[in-house]
């Protein structure tokens, strides 16, 4: 029994580490300036995670394999333990813990830490039950004033834009989002109802939409391209089908695009998310 | 080693007992370590420990607590918010803290008249810090009326809302000392001791301190509410 | 054994009738197995749950004929709907964590076996005890009636999750279906849980220190004991902030105040303070609510695994034939763990909108608590490693609880880092992690537990074979279901997703989604092995001795099943530490903690001389 537990247990661990070695199934392309680094630290974690998950299956079933009750030994070893060896893997698991910790934070502290750089791309994100609206500044890089009291989603104005501002008169609101690539992008991000929250799988970013509160976070998207945005906070029934793209234009696209009016913004959104494809599953 | 007990009804009277070995009762039963009920037995079948009450009753002040900690927590973050408007403490609050330091003292009073053996004292202090503890929650409403007065309602805001529950959960768990205090009025009117035990002492000293952690509450809750707008 | 006759013992005889035998019971035993078996019917009706979810997620779309019968609002033609799918997800998990989890290892084996462990009579306020129990109950009945109650919504029972975030939990019906009076009714549930809990705490607390007996040091208890202990004082300090949130949260709800939704909401059409569905609201924070819930969420799952932890300790040594090693180290990661846990609440926040500088303090004290976690393991192994193992079912359980465990918690490790949750928060690598820790390893501590002292309860063996088939069966279950989900986490796949139809990046995953399916469905199926086991043991299993396990502790030194008082009025004396196994020069391999002499050094070596 013994020796087939510890079989069974090596199995499983070969099994478990295959799945993630095959990399038949793992993150998609990054696209994103910080991410280089963060698969990086996301390998690094995972090989330390994988060698202690490794040794320690191993080490059980090996010692339930060699220490399996049989008639070679009267007793078992009569000890306590050994301070020596608490305080030598207590010692070395506190230093690689917390050495990963500490290396951990470091793609964390440069998008969190400070703020956009100058001369970054502002969009505004509001998000609802169930869409995205994404409010950009038009022409004159200024947002046209919004009020809660203006919200009308009958009347399609859904970030409640006050029309009588002279900046508003620019500005457009669509469901799809537009960045430039390789300038980093500061978003504004709001909800109007619930928690929600952008989720882009290629960009390896991902934050909360808090009602009552304006989040400012910033990136850097490097790779033209359509890419799918869903929520990843629960918001409500159709939290499975809130989704919307995120279009990476390069610059010169995009310069084009931030001019337009707000009817010609909505067209030229449809042609754009029309020519460019979504990446190849599994890349 | 073990005999085994097939039935309830027979004590052991000899042979093997559970456990094996010799006994060595110590004074008051007490061995070296653990508390060793070995020695004598009560009616119950253990010895009375004060240590048993008292324990349980800091336990529970430390979930209390944990709790009003909890809420003192979300009302400085929600006075922090910009939309806050401060809120007049309502001049029965005053009166009423007044009022519980007050019951504090009595409680304090009735501890040491119990102590001296003297019972009829000892009641007429805790029907007294009953009083001031139905005062206290008299002057609490009367406190709420002086808010609603000054339209400050349940729903206004965070921070309004704050005032009324804090009071009320605060009322509610006072409302658990004085049925403490009618606990121990009652039980000395049916017990009738001539002596004073060290039962109804321990009984005394723990709804003591539970009232008086009602007090200190109140105090917290009243400068919180005061001091951070 | 020395014969003596000393002055007559004083027994309690147990109640007469039924009813306060059995039902309204003040013994501590009954009490136990009554929160075991509140433990075994959430438990089945949590499988259930999941297993509809699993259906749904590989099977979207299809028309379950029994559905529409039993829930026609929510499956409307056979076909589950998203709110249909989201109250099963919010459901399976208020019941998994608090009526299977936090019951069965604490209340359950805990209330049975603390008390006479450490050598007492029963707990030290049996009219609490009984009360918590009935209390807990009544939350049970409450959470239950949030299904019926949800009916014309479509759901059974809320939908936001067992976290319940506000704003969507705090605005009422406006924020969708499901949320409107089973909400209500699953706060409610809650709280009244909250009280039962604390009921139950502050008994185990004034027990264990007051209430052992002589010569029960500290440090002679059984570490099981220790682990009721620490779990004790957790729930003890967490609850009361759940308590306090709850209120809030039920206030915001009925009473129309603002503690968690803020001004300005547009909700369904409708904006904050025009329409009476609607009241005005203003200065509330949704993130408070994450802080006061998970202040209490992260100590919760501590309290989750600890007695479980305990268990494992006690069943390892007891059939490696081998002193628990590194029992004061135990002792301390037990109290690292317990206290650590409460400073790492907002590792489930990272990205909540919070002060990033919070998150990276957060985050470092997250991964500090791997290191007592990791110490146990080594301990665990350290257990093994020399000894004479026998692999009896409960042995195997326990040996799965090291293996599921590590398997769970190093991927902490992983999440527990500000900058990899950047990707990771709220997708199936948090799931699978989660799920492997609480899900499976607290489980597995539960079925080693009950296959240990089913003998001592009832007085017969569990059957064996059938126990092993269990075992092998769910160990290779669990693995198969829990695995994959790491890395459908990181490919994308979300959270509490009714379905994975509506993106193209998600369509990878199908086989995998399959595969955990297949798996969940034949993992639950033989879990039937488990209570018919159960049922069948209890009355045709093979006679138990005393103690059929060769164990030291003092569960093993009284009758079979233990009578009313425990001990028939004698209450033991103990000598020695509680896992005396392979002491050299001793007759057996095991040597009792009630067995005097002085010649061979105690578990400490303090000969009981401390505290």
């Amino acid at each position: 029994m013994g020796r087939v537990l510890a079989v069974i247990i090596w199995i499983l661990t070969l099994g478990s580490v295959a799945l993630f070695t095959t990399r038949k199934w793992w993150f998609p392309t990054a696209i994103s300036e910080h991410a280089a680094a963060l698969d990086r630290q996301f390998l690094i974690t995972i090989i330390v995670v994988g060698i202690a998950f490794t040794a320690a299956q191993i080490g059980l079933g090996y010692t339930l394999w060699r220490y399996r009750d049989d008639a070679s030994r009267p007793r078992a070893t009569y000890t306590h333990g050994s301070s020596r060896l608490e305080v030598i893997w207590t010692i070395i698991t506190a230093v690689v813990f917390i050495g990963l910790a500490v290396m951990g934070q470091s793609v964390w502290a440069s998008l969190h830490f400070n703020q956009a750089p100058a001369g970054a791309y502002q969009v505004e994100a509001v998000a609802q039950q169930f869409q995205w609206n994404f409010h950009y500044a038009g022409k004159d890089g200024v947002f046209g004033r919004t009020d809660p009291k203006l919200i009308d989603d009958s009347t399609l104005n859904f970030v409640g834009l006050d029309e009588a501002d002279p900046n508003a008169r620019d500005d457009a609101v669509t469901t799809a989002l537009a960045i430039p690539a390789g300038r980093p992008v500061e978003m504004i991000l709001r909800s109007k109802d619930v928690i929600h929250n952008f989720w882009v799988p290629q960009l390896r970013f991902k934050q909360d939409l808090v009602p009552g509160m304006a989040i400012r976070v910033h990136f850097t998207a490097n790779t033209p391209g359509k890419y799918e945005l869903a929520c990843a906070e629960l918001c409500g029934q159709l939290h499975f089908k809130m989704r919307s793209y995120m279009l990476v234009l390069p610059e010169a696209e995009h310069r084009v695009l931030i001019a337009l009016t707000q009817e010609q913004f909505q067209t030229r959104m449809g042609e754009l998310l029309a020519k460019y494809q979504l990446p190849v599953s599994g890349e | 080693m073990a005999t085994r007990v097939t039935d309830t009804k027979v004590g052991r009277k000899e042979g093997t007992r559970i456990g094996g070995g010799p006994r060595f009762p110590g004074p008051n039963g007490k061995g070296p370590s653990g508390n060793g009920k070995g020695g004598e037995h009560d009616e119950r079948g253990r010895r009375f420990s004060p240590a048993t009450y008292r324990i349980t009753m800091w336990v529970v002040l430390a979930a209390v607590v944990m709790m009003f900690a909890a809420l003192s927590s979300a009302y400085i973050i929600l006075s922090s918010g910009g939309q806050s408007r401060p809120v007049a403490m309502p001049r029965m609050f005053f009166l009423s803290t007044g009022v519980i330091l007050l019951s504090s003292l009595s409680f304090e009073k009735a501890k040491r008249s119990l102590k001296q053996g003297a019972q009829i004292k000892y009641l007429r202090w805790i029907w007294l810090t009953l009083l001031l503890g139905l005062a206290f929650l008299a002057a609490q409403l009367t406190g709420w009326r002086e808010l609603a007065a000054e339209g400050v309602y349940f729903a206004s805001h965070p921070h309004s809302s704050f005032f009324y529950f804090f009071t009320g959960v605060h009322g509610v768990h006072l409302i658990g000392g004085i049925l403490g205090l009618f606990y121990l009025i009652l039980r000395l009117k049916r017990r009738k001791e001539l002596l004073v035990s060290e039962r109804t002492i321990t009984a005394a000293e723990v709804v003591a301190l539970y009232w008086h952690a009602m007090d200190g509450l109140w105090l917290w809750l009243f400068l919180l509410l005061l001091v951070w707008k | 054994m020395a014969v003596e006759a000393h002055e007559s013992v004083h027994r309690h005889e147990p109640p007469k009738g039924f009813i306060r035998k059995y039902i309204f019971s003040l013994d501590h035993k009954v009490i136990g197995i009554q929160y075991i078996l509140l433990a075994l019917i959430a438990v089945v009706v949590g499988m259930a749950m999941s297993l509809l979810m699993r259906l749904n997620l590989s099977w979207p779309g299809t028309s379950w004929p029994v559905l529409e019968t039993l829930f026609p609002g929510g499956a409307p033609g056979g076909v589950m709907n998203p709110e249909f799918y989201l109250s099963l997800v919010t459901m399976h998990g208020t019941m998994m964590v608090f009526f299977v989890l936090t019951t069965a290892p604490q209340g359950g084996f805990g209330n049975y076996f603390l008390p006479i462990q450490i050598g007492a009579e029963d707990m030290a306020f049996p009219f609490l005890n009984m009360m918590s129990f009935w209390v807990t109950f009544v939350g049970f009945v409450v959470l239950l009636s949030a299904i019926f109650f949800s009916g014309a919504e479509s759901t059974i029972g809320p939908i936001g999750g067992w976290t319940g975030y506000a704003p969507l939990s705090a605005l009422g019906q406006i924020a969708g279906p499901g949320q409107g009076m089973g909400m209500n009714l699953w706060v409610i549930s809650i709280a009244i849980f909250c009280v039962g809990s604390l009921l139950g705490a502050l008994n185990f607390i004034t027990t264990l220190l007051n209430m052992r007996t002589r010569g029960m040091s500290l440090m002679r208890m059984p570490l099981t004991c220790w682990a009721w202990f620490t779990t004790a004082v957790l729930a003890l300090l967490s609850f009361p902030v759940l308590l306090g949130g709850g209120i809030l949260l039920l206030l915001d709800r009925v009473a129309h105040t603002s503690f968690f939704i803020p001004a300005g909401l547009y909700v369904s059409g409708v904006l904050s303070g025009t329409q009476e569905s609607f009241p005005l609201h203003t200065g509330g924070s949704p993130i408070l609510w994450q802080h006061l819930f998970w202040f209490f969420g992260h100590p919760e799952v501590y309290i989750a695994i600890l007695p479980g932890m305990g268990a494992t300790s006690h069943i390892l040594s007891t059939f490696a034939r081998k002193p628990v090693f590194g029992y004061r180290a135990m002792v301390f990661a037990i109290f690292a763990i317990g206290l650590l846990g409460f400073f790492v609440w907002g590792h489930h926040m990272f990205i909540s909108g919070m002060s990033p500088y919070s998150a990276m303090t957060f985050s470092i004290l997250t991964l500090s608590i791997g290191v007592p976690s990791a110490v146990k393991t080594f301990n665990w192994l350290g257990t093994l490693w020399g000894g004479k193992i026998r692999f009896t079912t409960p042995m195997l359980f326990a040996l799965g609880f090291v293996s599921l465990f590590v398997a769970g918690g190093i991927t902490g490790l992983v999440l527990g880092q500000t900058s990899l949750d950047l990707p990771m928060h709220d997708t199936y690598f948090v799931l699978a992690h989660f799920h492997l820790v609480m899900g499976v390893a607290s489980i597995f501590g539960m079925f080693a537990a009950t296959y240990f002292w089913f003998p001592k309860m009832f007085g017969r063996f569990m059957n064996e074979p059938l126990g092993k088939i269990h075992f092998w069966i769910t160990f290779v279950g669990v693995y198969c279901i829990f695995v994959p989900m790491h890395t459908m986490g990181m490919v994308g796949m979300p959270r509490r997703f009714a379905q994975f139809t509506e993106y193209e990046f998600l369509k990878t995953l199908h086989p995998l989604v399959m595969f955990v399916s297949i798996a969940a469905i034949i993992t639950i199926l033989a879990q039937l092995l488990f209570y018919a086991n159960l049922v069948w043991s209890l009355f045709r299993g093979r006679r138990a001795e005393d103690n059929p396990w060769e164990a030291t502790t003092l569960e093993w030194t009284t009758a079979t099943p233990p009578p009313h008082d425990n001990f028939a009025g004698l209450l033991p004396t103990v000598y020695r530490g509680p896992y005396e196994f392979a002491v050299p020069g001793a007759p057996n391999d095991y040597v009792m903690q009630t067995e005097p002499g002085s010649e061979v050094t105690s578990g400490d070596g303090h000969e009981g001389h401390r505290h």
